[in-house]
């Protein structure tokens, strides 16, 4: 059936509207429940080992003695685990991640793993396994890793993306280009061109529920997984590939998720519980620690990137290019590539050339983190352009809007813009109060723009009309942060009835259609489409239904404030239906009524936002506070503000942790030093001022209603604001993430040493 | 190990547990009495999603062992809505949109609740301070925080 997406201007009742949401009792009371929150009878409680080393070959496992230990049901190691990946080089790193074969590739990789009936047992039992390490040279650092001496991370790893081919293998795993215009060229005609090199360290997602699941794999091949994740369909689908289990068999809930931020994306524990359940024959609960997020799950990369960037006196951009080094884990993903994507998305630029090289360390898996990759190169060259406005002696803010992109723009990374957000952005941020509040002693402002792609992606949902004119709305994306709530309004709106009928729940795998996971800020963009293409069917039904009632043709009955009504002359006596009179006579007129929608929603629209802030730096100590911060969005159109608002806070408050603290560290050892909340220091309540937030609404042309993805954008332009915001508090140019007290402190006594 | 018997009182019931001795009062709490409200953030005591109240003072309750709970007085977030009804801040922090994901609110409700009960009309800093044990990654803490002041007001009488 097809679906017109296009963009409709109408008025709307229940959309931009903000009702209490249909998950907040239960939050609030304390009986949501999350992964670990749920048990099964029997259960068994599984626990992992993780390699001490960050490389080293694995020379023999010996489960004997722990198998002896009273309580332990069942211990695996990779030979439980058998390849049956068939040569697809993603799902066996997926395999190897999930449990070392050959080699341990970082410190917390896992080798095995113990299922006992308590924890004590599972304990006792881990100290019992024997494992024969031959340690091997590593790297952790990102520059250190492309060095041509470095330890290599795989020896069977080629560049890929250049030509020649090479014939030796390196840590650089892969090279890709972007770009269009002949840079040279564009900085032949610049006045005044900047070029600098910044690095930014490895950070985590931070969500506060640790990966948790219950897995149960039955005798006769039937298995059933509960679990936090982001993506519950995807999770089935990689849990059956790499335990050769049939997809219709594997029963996948999702459980209410506390926090992802794409953290929750990939499959670590899963297989592993899966495993141990089927080796033993019952249920297998598995719940990380916190040491085992932060060693073992997927951080975000650590980067060093170099930007050059070319302007005229008069401050237009004539040239732009960059470098962008990511380090990946030890398995190759796209993260370079999507900042080489990203770095310049925000201006015209006629002459830009990006380079994105994803570089093997000695580190863990590198995940998805919210808008994964742009806000380390956003940092680097939003830090370049401020720099480069201040050589020209011109507004930093002014210097970004003559240079900014609009409909009609040939983006760095290839696609020409249809109507989108980052000049209104910035124009907000000039006339924004904040923008001319003055600034104290030891203050600095700094502001910041960003991108994100936003994307849309295969969705299904089942709308259910229920007896009583009330409406079940079964979607299959994972609420990360309110979209029960916004797609409750979204159904609302269509159908015409009140938001309080509709009750949003989350299918799991066996009930609904297949759904891409809840990332690229795509829940509620394509979500709320599948949800109106469902609605709009729905309501086809009920005009069938009413036809039939009335004895009329169905041509005759339109759609209108939640009722059928007769239309023409002809048909005027007739009452209108509501949904509620239909749904009662459903019995006799068809039976029960439903809309359904299955669709891949392309056009997820472009993201821009404007941050500013200011900061103020203690000269002494070099510890900084964040007393003002602003954030101006495009969201398209808001469909529930408060929990577009708290998209837009939430994802600047991780963006100010990262650029101020939080950072992974590792020792000579090539060992996580700070795997904990104490010492990776995420944001706390009195960290941080109140964040005002300006929603902007440009209409994304694909979405009925104009609406965009919201969650990711909000934490690409922090790093770069709050860089800048300290370059202009203490007069250096701060360009080492996170900018923690020792770097200003570091960066004010070598300006001083001169 | 062989168990150690306690008596307690939690959320005004008395209640008989059998425990190890390095049982946290968390585990108790979760796999013992079945009151799942308090969420294990981190079991090091720096996240707070664990929070419960023990004799009127907040606790992390991954750090108080289960034995420590006897002849104690626990609040739990379990019992801090009276049957139906909401406790001011809860209701608050449900119109305010405090929260997203919500793994974190349970702990939030009980800190703020102890705020509010010894002092019932703090100041922002104050609230920002006070809460400084409780970690959330969603929201940034701005609705939290105007939640906590809002519940405050109208626990004062000041919003009727």
């Amino acid at each position: 059936m097809s679906f017109d997406a296009a963009y409709q201007d109408q008025k709307l009742k229940s959309v931009g509207t903000r009702p209490l949401r249909p998950d907040g009792v239960d939050k609030v009371t304390g009986r949501a429940r999350y992964g670990a929150d749920f048990n099964m009878p029997g259960q068994l409680v599984a626990r992992i080992l993780r390699s001490p080393h960050a490389h080293a070959r694995i020379k023999s496992i010996d489960t004997n003695r722990a198998e002896a230990v009273k309580g332990v049901k069942a211990i695996i190691t990779a030979a439980d685990l058998p390849d049956l990946t068939n040569g697809d080089a993603g799902t066996y790193a997926i395999l190897d991640n999930c449990m070392a074969r050959e080699k341990a590739m970082y410190d917390g990789h896992a080798v095995a793993a113990v299922a006992a009936i308590d924890e004590h047992a599972a304990r006792k039992a881990l100290k019992f396994i024997e494992v024969e390490y031959e340690v091997l040279p590593h790297v952790t650092d990102v520059d250190a890793a492309m060095e041509d001496d470095a330890p290599l991370v795989k020896d069977d790893v080629f560049t890929t993306g250049v030509e020649p081919a090479p014939t030796k293998p390196s840590n650089i795993a892969n090279r890709a280009e972007f770009g269009h215009g002949d840079v040279e060229k564009g900085f032949g005609a610049a006045d005044v061109i900047v070029e600098r090199s910044y690095k930014t360290e490895q950070t985590h997602q931070g969500y506060i529920e640790p990966h948790a699941c219950v897995a149960n794999c039955n005798s006769d091949g039937s298995a059933e997984l509960w679990v936090c994740t982001q993506g519950h369909f995807v999770y089935r689908q990689n849990c059956a590939d790499l335990l050769g289990l049939e997809v219709s068999k594997l029963r996948v809930t999702s459980s209410e998720i506390g926090g992802g931020f794409g953290g929750k994306t990939h499959v670590w524990a899963e297989p592993v519980a899966l495993a141990l359940s089927r080796k033993a024959g019952r249920p297998v609960k598995l719940v990380m620690s916190r040491e085992e997020v932060f060693r073992a799950s997927g951080p975000t990369s650590a980067t060093s990137i170099d930007v050059r960037i070319g302007a005229t006196k008069d401050g237009k951009i004539t040239a732009a290019e960059a470098t962008l080094r990511y380090a990946s884990g030890p398995y190759a993903d796209m993260w370079a590539e999507l900042g080489a994507m990203t770095s310049f998305a925000c201006y015209d630029l006629e002459n830009v050339k990006t380079v994105g090289l994803e570089i093997l360390v000695n580190r863990p898996k590198t995940t998805a983190y919210r808008a994964p990759s742009a806000p380390m190169a956003a940092f680097a060259v939003e830090s370049a352009i401020d720099e480069l406005a201040h050589k020209i002696d011109m507004d930093a803010v002014d210097f970004r809007i003559k240079n900014a992109a609009s409909e009609g723009t040939k983006s760095s990374y290839g696609p020409v813009y249809g109507p989108i957000g980052i000049g209104p952005t910035l124009r907000a941020a000039k006339e924004h109060p904040h923008m001319s509040a003055p600034l104290g002693k030891n203050q600095g402002r700094g502001m910041a723009c960003g991108f994100w792609f936003n994307f849309g992606g295969q969705t299904c949902t089942d709308l259910n009309v229920n007896a009583d004119g009330t409406v079940t709305l079964a979607v299959g994306t994972v609420d990360v942060g309110g979209s029960r709530a916004s797609l409750s309004l979204i159904a609302a709106e269509e159908l015409g009835i009140e938001y309080q009928d509709i009750k949003a729940v989350i299918a799991d795998t066996a009930t609904l259609g297949y759904n891409d996971m809840t990332d690229g800020s795509r829940g509620t963009f394509s979500t709320s489409m599948a949800t109106i293409s469902a609605a709009r069917n729905a309501i086809t039904v009920m005009r069938e239904r009413a036809a039939l009632t009335w004895d009329i043709p169905v041509e005759d009955v339109y759609w209108e404030d939640g009722h059928a009504h007769a239309a023409g002359a002809k048909h005027d006596n007739r009452a209108p239906l509501s949904v509620k009179e239909l749904a009662a006579e459903a019995g006799n007129t068809g039976g029960p009524i439903a809309g359904h929608s299955e669709l891949v929603a392309d056009g997820a629209g472009v993201s821009f936002a404007t941050h500013i802030c200011d900061i103020e730096v203690d000269p002494e100590t070099g510890s900084s506070r964040v007393v003002r911060y602003t954030v101006i969005q495009d969201a398209g159109k808001a469909v529930h503000p408060s929990y577009v608002e708290g998209q837009y806070q939430g994802g600047a408050a991780q963006g100010i942790g990262w650029a101020l603290n939080e950072e992974y560290i590792y020792g000579e050892d090539g060992r996580l030093q700070n795997p904990g909340f104490l010492d990776y220091r995420i944001p706390v309540c009195s960290d941080l001022p109140m964040i005002d937030t300006q929603i902007l609404e440009i209409p994304n042309p694909n979405h009925p209603y104009g609406v965009r993805g919201v969650g990711e954008t909000s934490i690409v332009p922090p790093l770069a604001a709050i860089a800048n915001a300290v370059s202009n508090a203490v007069g250096v140019r701060m360009a080492h993430i996170p900018i923690s007290p020792p770097r200003i402190l570091a960066a004010l006594t070598d300006a001083a040493d001169g | 190990m062989s168990s150690i018997a306690v008596s307690t009182t939690i959320n005004d019931d008395d209640v008989e547990f059998l425990c190890q001795p390095d049982e946290t009062l968390l585990d108790v709490l979760r796999n013992r009495l079945g009151l799942m409200g308090a969420k294990e953030g981190c079991g090091t005591g720096d996240c707070g999603a664990c929070s419960a109240i023990v004799d009127g003072r907040v606790v992390c309750s991954c750090l108080v062992l289960g034995a420590e709970a006897q002849g104690r007085t626990i609040e739990t977030i379990e019992g801090m809505a009276n049957g139906s009804e909401l406790h001011p801040l809860q209701r608050k922090f449900i119109e305010h949109a405090a929260l997203q994901c919500g793994i974190c609110t349970p702990g939030f409700l009980m800190a703020a609740k102890a705020l509010l009960e010894v002092n019932p009309d703090p100041t922002e800093t104050e609230i920002r301070f006070w809460l400084a044990g409780n970690l959330c990654r969603c929201t940034g803490y701005d609705k939290i925080v105007r939640a906590v002041q809002d519940a405050a007001a109208e626990m004062r009488g000041e919003n009727a």
